[in-house]
Parts: C-alpha cells; sequence; structure tokens
C-alpha cells in the first residue's frame, strides 16, 4: 500500500530553487534513504514534509490525507514524526518530559481538566507517564528519566531524539544524518538499530545519510539529489553503478562524514 | 506523607492567622496592608512568571491587563452594587475583571502566534502604552484624574484566598499535558510543534491565564487602595512587576513568592531613603543579573509545588508496549 506519494514538490528560498519537481512514492515499511552533496535540498524535503515549510508548489499525500498546508503539529498527529541534522531536545527539561511532550496530541482532557487536575487528568498523567517510561525502558534509559536532557552523552541525545520521535506513534520516521559524528563502531550499531526499530514499531522509514556505506548497506531503495533536482532513483546497486550519481556526488572527493 | 501534610498545615495556619490578624488587631494597620501588597505582588509575579520565566518570551506589558481588572471591577462594585451586596458579590466583581483581563489577553496572544522575542515584547509595550491613554481618555471612569468610591473589600484573608487559587492553578497548569508543551515552546518552538504539540493554543491559554490573574490582582489592588487611576500602571508598574519574576527566579513558583516577598519588603524597608532608593533597586537588579542570571530560584522549585503525581519517576515495569503501537 503506498503511505505517502510526494508530486511535484518544487521550494524556493526567495530566488533560490531548494527543491525542483521532486517526486516520490513511498509504500509502507519501506526504509529508504535521501542522499546528495551538501546544500542538495535534503533537509528541505524533510521540512516539507512535516510542514516547517510549505512547498511553494506540489502535493504530498499522506496516508489518504493533503499534508501540504498542514500545520507542523497536525501533520505529526497524522503519523510522521522525524529527527533533526542538529539535536533539537529539549535541553533544560528531563529526559522524562521531553518524551511526554511528545503526548501532547494523543491527550485526552480539557484545558478546564487541566487547571482544576479533575477528571480525566490523573488517569491521563499516569497514562502517558507509564507509556513513556515503557518506551525509555525498552531502549534502556528508563535510569535516565530525571537526568536533563542536555547532560546526556552525545550518543545519548541522539537516541532520545528517536525515542521522542517514537512517542509520537508515527507511522513514517524521517532522520536526518542520524549518524552524523559517529564512529565506525557505533555505526554498525546504529544501522542495526533503525532495522529493528522499523520492525519493532512498523515504522516506514526514511533517512537522509552522508555516508555512503551507511546508506548502502541498509536502503532498499536511494533518491539521489544534486541542486534541488532528482537525479537518480533506485536500488543501492543502481545507484552505485549510475554515472550521474558518480558524477555529482561519488567523485566529489570533498564527502565528509559530518556534514553540518 | 509528611512532604503531604505540611502545606497543608502552613495553609491551614495562614488562614485562621489571615483571620486573626484584623481580628485581633495582632499587627498594626501599616504592617497589614504591606502583607496584602505582597499576596498581590505573588499574584502578579506568578502570573508574568508563566509567560516570561516558563514560556520564555518577553512580555513588559503586565500592568496594562492589570489595569483592566482594576477598572471593570471597580466599575461593578462602585456602579453596579449597592455597597452591601458589593461586600458579597465582591468574588465575583474580581472573577469578571479577570475575564475583562483574560479577553485582552486573547487579543495579545494572536501576534505572538507569528512573532517573538524583541517584536512580541513592543507588541506588549504598545498594548500597555494603549491600554493607559485610553482609560486617560474615558471620562466616564474619571479620565486621567482616576476613579473612586470603591469600599475597601481586600482585606487579609480575602488576598490570601486568591494568592492561593493563582497558586494552585498555575501550578496545576504547569504540570499538565498545556504546561509541558509552554515549557517545551521555551526550550525549542519548532520541535515542539514537531512534536505535536499545538502551539498556537497553549500560547493562548498561557496568555489568557497570565492576563486572567494580573486582572484578578487588579481588582485586589483597586478594592485596597479604594482609588485607582491610570498612571499607577503604566510602564513602571510593569517593570516592578518584572522585577520580581528575575529576582525570584524564571520558571519557578516558589521564586515568583519569593521575588514578590523580597522586593515588597524591599520597597519598604528602602522608603526612608526617598530618591535613593531609584539607584539602590537597579543595583541590586545589576548584581543579581551577574551572579544570579536566573533569578534566587531560576528554574528550581520547591517539591512542596510539585504535586505528588510528578515528584519522582518511579520506574513502572515493561509491559504492553508492542501492543501500543501495533
Ligand atoms: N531557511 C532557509 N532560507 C534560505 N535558504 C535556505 C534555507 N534553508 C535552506 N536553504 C538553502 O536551500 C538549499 C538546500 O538546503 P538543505 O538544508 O535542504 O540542504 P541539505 O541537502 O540538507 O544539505 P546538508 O547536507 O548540508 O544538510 C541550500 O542552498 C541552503 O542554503
Ligand atoms: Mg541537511
Amino acid at each position: 500500500m503506498v503511505l505517502l506519494k510526494a508530486e511535484n514538490i518544487t521550494h524556493y528560498f526567495g530566488g533560490l530553487c531548494a527543491v525542483s519537481e521532486f517526486n516520490l512514492e513511498l509504500r509502507e515499511h519501506e526504509l529508504i534513504g535521501i542522499i546528495g552533496p551538501n546544500g542538495a535540498g535534503k533537509t528541505t524535503v524533510f521540512n516539507i514534509m512535516t510542514g516547517v515549510y510549505k512547498a511553494t508548489s506540489g502535493s504530498i499525500m499522506f496516508n489518504g490525507q493533503e499534508t501540504v498546508g498542514k500545520s507542523p503539529n497536525s501533520i505529526t498527529a497524522l503519523g510522521i514524526a522525524r529527527t533533526f541534522q542538529n539535536i533539537r531536545l529539549f535541553s533544560d527539561l528531563s529526559v522524562l518530559d521531553n518524551i511526554r511532550i511528545a503526548h501532547y496530541s494523543g491527550t485526552k482532557y480539557t484545558p478546564i481538566e487541566a487547571l482544576l487536575h479533575a477528571g480525566r487528568y490523573r488517569a491521563e498523567e499516569k497514562r502517558i507517564r507509564a507509556h513513556s517510561m515503557e518506551l525509555l525502558s525498552f531502549f534502556s534509559m528508563e535510569e535516565f528519566a530525571d537526568e536533563l536532557a542536555k547532560n546526556l552523552p552525545y550518543g545519548m541525545q541522539r537516541r532520545l531524539e528517536i525515542v521522542r520521535a517514537l512517542a509520537t506513534r508515527p507511522k513514517l520516521l524521517l532522520l536526518d544524518e542520524p549518524a552524523a559524528g559517529m564512529n565506525p563502531k557505533e555505526i554498525d550499531r546504529l544501522m542495526e538499530f533503525i532495522h529493528w526499530v522499523r520492525n519493532e514499531f512498523k515504522l516506514t522509514i526514511i533517512v537522509i545519510e552522508h555516508q555512503m556505506r551507511f546508506v548502502m548497506s541498509i536502503c532498499e531503495r536511494l533518491v539521489v539529489l544534486d541542486f534541488g533536482t532528482t537525479i537518480a532513483e533506485g536500488n543501492p546497486a543502481e545507484i552505485q553503478n549510475n554515472a550521474k550519481v558518480l558524477e555529482a556526488y561519488l567523485g566529489t572527493p570533498a564527502v565528509n562524514d559530518y556534514g553540518k | 506523607m509528611k512532604a503531604r501534610l505540611w502545606p497543608i498545615i502552613l495553609i491551614a495556619a495562614g488562614f485562621i492567622l489571615s483571620f486573626a490578624i484584623p481580628y485581633f488587631g495582632l499587627l498594626d494597620l501599616y504592617v497589614q496592608m504591606i502583607l496584602i501588597y505582597i499576596c498581590i505582588n505573588i499574584i502578579l509575579a506568578l502570573s508574568l512568571n508563566l509567560i516570561n520565566g516558563y514560556m520564555g518570551e518577553f512580555s513588559v506589558g503586565h500592568a496594562g491587563f492589570m489595569s483592566a481588572g482594576a477598572y471593570i471591577s471597580a466599575i461593578i462594585t462602585v456602579k453596579c452594587l449597592s455597597s452591601a451586596s458589593a461586600a458579597w458579590l465582591f468574588p465575583f466583581a474580581v472573577i469578571a475583571g479577570g475575564v475583562g483581563a483574560a479577553l485582552l489577553g486573547l487579543i495579545v496572544a494572536i501576534p505572538s502566534f507569528r512573532t517573538r522575542g524583541d517584536y512580541l515584547a513592543i507588541v506588549t509595550l504598545a498594548f500597555n502604552m494603549i491600554i493607559k491613554s485610553v482609560l486617560e481618555n474615558i471620562d466616564a471612569v474619571g479620565g486621567a484624574r482616576g476613579f473612586l468610591g470603591m469600599d475597601k473589600l481586600t482585606t487579609l484573608p480575602v488576598a490570601f484566598f486568591w494568592t492561593l487559587i493563582t497558586i494552585w492553578v498555575i501550578r496545576n497548569f504547569i504540570y499538565s499535558n498545556y504546561g509541558r508543551g509552554v515549557l517545551s515552546i521555551r526550550e525549542d518552538e519548532i520541535a515542539s510543534d514537531l512534536m505535536s504539540v499545538n502551539t498556537k493554543q497553549v500560547k493562548l491559554l498561557a496568555f489568557v491565564i497570565s492576563s486572567f490573574f494580573a486582572g484578578v490582582a487588579g481588582g485586589l489592588f483597586a478594592h485596597l487602595l479604594q482609588f485607582i487611576n491610570p498612571r499607577m500602571f503604566d510602564i513602571i508598574k510593569s517593570t516592578d512587576i518584572l522585577i520580581m519574576v528575575y529576582l525570584g527566579g524564571i520558571g519557578s513558583i516558589a521564586g515568583s513568592i519569593l521575588g514578590a516577598t523580597v522586593y515588597t519588603l524591599l520597597l519598604e524597608i528602602l522608603r526612608p531613603l526617598e530618591i535613593w532608593r531609584m539607584v539602590i533597586m537597579p543595583l541590586i537588579l545589576i548584581f543579581l543579573m551577574l551572579f544570579r542570571p536566573r533569578g534566587i530560584m531560576g528554574l528550581k522549585e520547591l517539591t512542596w509545588f510539585v504535586p505528588v503525581l510528578d515528584r519522582i519517576n518511579s520506574n513502572r515495569g515493561v509491559k504492553g508496549i508492542r501492543k501500543w503501537f501495533s
């Protein structure tokens, strides 16, 4: 079944065309990669899918609903969650609160019940807390529940971002350079982790990544962007031998592991 | 259990004292007046802390909301009610003042959807100035001369009661789904929106609640002084409230109580110094910003103000997570 269908997405920043005529058809439970040199427009595609930017033109159907023009929180409520290229945790809040905040749209009590701590407040808060703790234990992070997010080590913060995204109960998970700043060993573990998460939570996943080894080995399909245009699409083997890609991306000696 | 019992004992003792002090004349009237001022200032500081401390915006027009509450409640008790019924219906007059202020809060919340930081600060500043000049130009409420005729309905128990209500309601709000939304907006608004927080709804609620209680404080203030004029609610008054918030500590209920108390007392203690007060107060503030930029309590909370449900992350067992996601 098709989960997401992006048609002719084009986005301009002033005069700069960051994404041009982007098309994508994503089936349920797929794991695909978006690759491309720095500034190719990968993050912009994520920002459009999640409603941070409204595409200049084009349409995205997600699970039968148009998302272009919707606010980020309503798109998240529909089932698209993401992580960020630069970690964007709620750093002065506890790990538990980071997770609880991601339960916002599923919370079933009114502001009046909140102000009086009455009605469904108690039961709902217990449920949210229990789910959050379960989720944290599932990722072996329950002992950090009380810790401020900013005090976690870097790798743990990256993991927390994924857990927080999962707390919104997504169908589609967008990971923006999850391997940035990791060493080869950590990257191996991350690859296993992503596979495992996808199966456990029945997710469809799109990853943006610079590291060829990473995307080549975990993605079933790749989309290559360059200057906002899709220059190639196919399975890793096809992409590896695509002349355009070699020229635009693999041929560039300055591709580094860290991105921005 | 002990932690749960102490606040209840203190509240009960506070109530008894608030009745006993005026009844038996335990403290002279001047000291009683200062106690009431402390209560009013706690309400003001805590309600502003919701916007500036918890949500991380910078509102500088809090006295504008206060004036709305003061004028509305005063008009109700003076013009609409007889002296006898005003005494009984005073709580409703105060609530009406709060509701009026909350409606204005709704209007100020709308620009906060699109702007933040400096720009929103200017919006609130303009709001404060506009409401002051509007009041100055309405002759029916005395214009620049002011409005009088209120009975002294703000007694110590009344002020104490409203302070408790404010603390309780704002605490409840902060320790709820919506309150966590407020905190997440302070931390990172875009990430917050992307984690499904309806940021518009949260901002609207925060502004409405904050301005409601500013209006309540205004109503109490008007019926303590028995005379109000637009100049009482100018930028200087707003600055006073800001100082209380930042002195006590942002994002902390205990901080706002402390800040309001210390500042009110300091103002009184330094009163004999007259104009020098205007030198000493800013100096205190400068030192504070240098050594404790988040205020005395800055983002820390006294356990008493944290609902029991929220105190410790008692770890629950792992079960049913798969079911939850299927
Ligand atoms: N908010 C913005 N305003 C103006 N231009 C922008 C904005 N965001 C991105 N751009 C520009 O759009 C283009 C695409 O940026 P984008 O961040 O999508 O690239 P990317 O493929 O994610 O690159 P990287 O690998 O470096 O993360 C770049 O030229 C960038 O400078
Ligand atoms: Mg990027």
